[in-house]
């Protein structure tokens, strides 16, 4: 499958060694180095230290610079609201913290919550910073994952930016109209830019069809 | 909302995936029948779509706003098992090149909003359009019930999987009604949202929307013309 994506939001263009190592051993990677981390008990501090460590080190050899993925990471915010109520939900032992009486549980909770989250947030965007699209998709294939949902990723990411682009023309499109969506009463218009984004996204599925039958794809299997 | 890494334990991190594993599997086998060989391009390009539309901001008043998580809307626009696939890479894409959900919380969240949201929707869609008139008026009201209920039983399922692999010993009959009743307020904006879209699409191609077609079905050709007088 010949393509060449334009990247994406998180692409970090650069030479290293972590960007040029293949993409499905970097997916396996990620995946055990966070299930170690999510399996390790939660006020095992010391130990959340060293993985740090060592995720900075991939950082640092990655030559991503962490001014591009700290203000990325903000992905994680409602969790971190959500951490921040926990040792005032959870129930048990009661403790003094900041000098609130909280439960000491949930404090522990919301610290190996904030923890784990974080880094595999820094984690996840190390991945998605150094590794192309495409080269992501041929990683999931090479871990089998099943042929049609690599296909099915593969249109999904060539036509991403097709669609969103669409979108966004039709939202200028609304605005030089004098369109501004302040309240309930513009839900109707938006409700239709979405059916109408759905039509031609399904059209537009139709043709990708078709042009693939004319110049051969065959549907049983067969590469295109 | 994407459940990050290290809010469920491992084991129910890897029992979770396992679910989205067979789920989605199924989903594959399903999809062929309703999308046959058009299979890959149909469903990457909805997946697209689907991923697009959460970008589209519904105000809500005093600033805020929410959007559609689409489970019921892709259910109804081209049938359920395509929407897991649908649902399940665009969860995928987010986990892994936005970096938006944990990685080893990808099959939580795919069980939860992939799999949960859209079987519950779909079930839900189905029997309200049962028990409404067979008409193509009932298909947008149908969806957006289905949408409503979806959205708090994928939120009663996430607190399920709390009470059993969750980290903080938080007393369950209160989370499940924080959970329920909040996502209940969302599943009101989700229910309207996918009733209008429906609706919208239904004017315009109703011959495209999964859901309808046992009305597009049941409906005949008529014809009327004019009898010849004669001369």
């Amino acid at each position: 499958m010949e393509q060449r994506p334009h990247g994406h939001k998180l692409y970090f263009a650069a030479d290293s060694p972590v960007h040029r190592a293949p993409a499905h051993l970097k997916l396996l990677a990620l995946l055990g180095f966070m299930l170690v981390v999510v399996a390790t008990p939660g006020t095992a501090y010391p130990v959340f230290a060293v993985y740090a460590v060592i995720l900075l080190g991939v950082v640092v050899v990655s030559r991503v610079p962490f001014g591009y993925l700290l203000p990325r990471m903000l992905v994680e915010i409602p969790f971190v609201v959500f951490a921040l109520l926990l040792p005032f939900l959870a129930t048990g032992p009661q403790t003094t913290f900041l000098g609130m009486t909280v439960s000491q549980h949930g404090l522990e909770a919301a610290g190996s919550l904030l923890i784990k989250a974080t880094i595999g947030v820094a984690a996840s965007l190390t991945l998605a910073a150094t590794t192309e699209p495409h080269a992501l998709i041929d990683g999931l294939r090479r871990l089998r994952l099943p042929y049609e949902m690599v296909q099915i990723m593969a249109f999904m990411i060539r036509y991403l930016d097709v669609v969103t682009d669409e979108m966004h023309r039709m939202r200028v499109a609304r605005e030089s109209r004098g369109f501004r969506a302040t309240s309930f009463r513009q839900w109707g218009a938006l409700a239709r830019t979405g059916s109408a984004l759905f039509i031609r996204s399904y059209e537009r599925g139709e043709r990708v069809h078709l042009a693939m039958l004319s110049r051969g794809h065959d549907p049983r299997g067969g590469r295109s | 909302m994407h459940v990050p890494d290290g809010f469920l334990d491992a084991p129910t991190s890897v029992a979770t995936g396992v679910v989205a594993v067979a789920g989605v599997g199924i989903a594959l086998r399903g999809a062929r029948r309703e999308l046959d060989e058009r299979t890959a391009p149909m469903a990457g390009l909805v997946a697209a779509f689907v991923f697009a539309t959460q970008m589209i901001n519904f105000p809500v008043g005093a600033g805020t706003s929410g959007h559609l998580l689409g489970g019921v809307l892709a259910a109804v626009l081209v049938g359920p098992w395509t929407a897991v696939l649908c649902l399940s890479t665009v969860l995928l894409v987010q986990c892994l090149l936005f970096a938006d959900g944990g990685i080893t919380a990808l099959g939580t969240n795919i069980t939860l909003m992939g799999i949960v949201a859209v079987a519950v929707g779909w079930l839900v869609f189905r029997l309200v359009r049962a028990v409404l008139p067979p008409r193509l008026s009932s298909v947008a009201p149908a969806a957006a019930v289905a949408a409503l209920v979806s959205v708090p039983a994928a939120a009663l399922a996430f607190t399920g999987l709390y009470a059993l692999g969750g980290e903080a010993p938080i007393p369950l009959g209160s989370l499940a009604t924080a959970m329920v009743g909040w996502h209940t307020v969302i599943g009101i904006g989700e229910a309207i949202i996918t009733g209008l879209v429906v609706s919208a699409v239904l004017a315009v191609r109703p011959d495209l929307v999964y859901g309808a077609r046992p009305v597009m079905r049941a409906r005949t050709l008529e014809l009327h013309t004019t009898q010849e007088e004669p001369a």
